[in-house]
């Protein structure tokens, strides 16, 4: 069958050659060396910026996107705005990478519209007071411009999914709001919410051209490093790279299969 | 649920649209600022007549192309198949299908340079056009959670084992069953997935930057680097491009099977005599 030899040949393979390479020494024998290589301070200190970078990010992503979708859904907003944000998602969660970069340089950057405006008209320099779109929170807010869109459209559904009856059972037992929300709506919510928690942090920690377009390769998050491994073997030790990949990897799948693990388990209330 | 005025949500929704708005504008009022002095236009023209762009430009929409014609020629079949004959092989091929999705471009790419790099038995890397064809797998790759479910989800919609019977009982081969009565069936996912592919790969930068091509995306990188108002005006004009593309491919995603391909989704059908 084409589909499973071209599968096989051009993602499979190739992804298992990293995975073997990972578990090799330089001369070809079976070591964990480079897996335990992954502990050198650079190494280290690149996976630790990527998780604390995408944590950040997709935690401002699900809590901005929940309220914008519990807005929209329940907030009695009208349904031509709903529908105008919800296309404007769809658009946005796909508006990632290097022209993303250049309208928050545009945006934020030191002579960016709201930088300027900010200086000039409220006498707040955000680059005196220690802000740069190049730096850590520079990112994650330039991240959340897919990372909001991406919550509102996968968290939807779920929000949809809280029945109407609920809230008037809770009600005519005498719940308040607070205690339907921590109730009923928190505890059916969780594990979507959680999910596409993960999912978020997953998108942002493969995210490579946004980052290079905003920082050339100064911001050695994980696929930056991974970049500059590849173009110039900057660790030195090829079998070292093949260990960043797999780890990179491994972060990865965890967050994806968590994810479907947990719509799994919320779908249970959608039925 | 009532429909009064409430502040707390209205408040949200306005600051995500000043949000999601702000930046565009942002770049839009930027790019037209490359005259002191005045609004004008001249960053736009400034990108359109520098040669490397077109040149780049070209060079990915014809490997995003040649990325849509092989994933839909290697992902229609497959999809037929499993969904008519090999219902069990079905979750391995979905589950392929969704591996790019777990695996960043980059490691990807990483591997695909050492399997075939100039010391191995398939050494695509050492010639211009194997690169440029490895480039195009990459993009398929890429691509393959998104065709797949695109072509998926349209044969689901018809009904694809009368469809064969009816085909086989007149005398039809496989390959003309495929390529002549499925395919125009599902012409308008594959069209819908294919949009989506466009998008993806035409601005793809990790992939095209390892393996040296002068794409698109590098492209665009490297003019952040050099200018201050072109990218401004890229932006401005990438964003209004994956606008287009995500509503054409809604507009196909939603078409019936067998509609007709230049008829707009809102258009009724002219009654039948």
């Amino acid at each position: 069958m084409p589909y499973l030899s071209f599968t096989f040949i051009f993602l499979i393979a190739p992804v298992s050659y990293l995975v073997i390479g990972a578990f090799q020494s330089p001369d070809g024998r079976f070591t964990f060396d480079n897996m335990a290589g992954l502990a050198n301070p650079q190494i280290a200190a690149s996976y630790w910026l990527s998780i604390r970078l995408s944590f950040a990010s997709a935690l401002i992503g699900t809590v901005t996107g929940l309220l914008l979708a519990h807005a929209l859904i329940l907030g009695g907003m009208p349904v031509w705005i709903r529908r105008a944000l919800t296309t404007f998602s769809g658009v946005a969660s796909n508006f990632a990478g290097v022209p993303l970069a250049f309208a928050f340089i545009a945006t934020l950057g030191r002579l960016g519209l709201v930088t300027v405006t900010m200086k000039d008209l409220l006498g707040i320099n955000i680059y005196g007071m220690g802000f740069s779109l190049f730096s850590f929170w520079g990112l994650a807010i330039t991240y959340l411009y897919f990372q909001m869109p991406l919550m509102l459209l996968v968290i939807t559904p779920a929000i949809e999914g809280l029945k109407k009856e609920w809230r008037e059972a809770a009600e005519s037992l005498g719940a308040s709001d607070s205690q339907y929300w921590r109730l009923v709506g928190a505890p059916v919510l969780a594990p979507s919410v959680l999910g596409c928690f993960l999912l978020l942090f997953a998108n942002a920690f493969g995210t490579l051209a946004t980052v290079i377009a905003l920082t050339g390769s100064n911001f050695s998050v994980v696929p930056i490093l991974l970049f500059q491994q590849i173009r110039g073997n900057v660790l030195y030790n090829p079998n070292l790279g093949y260990a960043l990949a797999l780890g990179m990897i491994l972060i990865m799948s965890v967050s994806n299969f968590l994810y479907l693990f947990l719509r799994q388990r919320a779908e249970r209330w959608q039925k | 649920m009532n429909r009064r005025f409430r502040i707390g949500p209205s408040l949200v929704t306005l600051a995500a649209i000043l949000y999601f708005f702000v930046p565009l504008y942002a770049a839009f009022q930027f790019s037209l600022q490359m005259k002191r002095g005045e609004l004008s236009l001249a960053a736009y023209g400034s990108v359109f007549q520098d040669g490397v762009f077109i040149n780049a430009l070209t060079f990915s929409i014809l490997a995003s192309a040649a990325a849509i014609l092989f994933g839909a020629l290697l992902v229609v079949p497959t999809a037929y198949w499993v969904r008519l004959r090999l219902p069990k092989l079905r979750p391995v091929v979905e589950f392929i299908s969704l591996l790019p999705l777990i695996i960043p471009s980059v490691v990807l790419v990483f591997g695909q340079i050492r399997m075939f790099g100039s010391s191995s038995i398939l050494p695509l890397t050492t010639s211009d056009w194997g690169t440029n064809l490895l480039l195009v797998i990459g993009y398929v790759v890429l691509s393959l959670p998104y065709m797949f479910r695109a072509v998926d989800n349209g044969m689901a919609a018809i009904d694809i084992a009368t469809l064969t019977e009816a085909a086989e009982s007149l005398g039809a081969s496989r390959a003309r069953i495929v390529f002549t009565i499925i395919f125009p069936n599902i012409r308008a996912a594959v069209v819908s997935g294919a949009f989506l592919t466009f998008s993806i790969c035409l601005g793809e930068f990790a992939i095209a930057s390892l393996l040296n091509r002068s794409a698109f995306g590098p492209y665009m990188v490297q003019l952040g680097q050099d200018r201050a108002y072109e990218p401004a005006a890229l932006a401005i004009m990438s964003f209004a491009l994956t606008w287009v593309l995500m509503g054409l491919m809604q507009a196909f995603a939603n078409m019936k099977p067998g509609q007709g391909l230049f008829r707009l989704p809102f258009q009724k059908k002219s009654p039948r005599p």
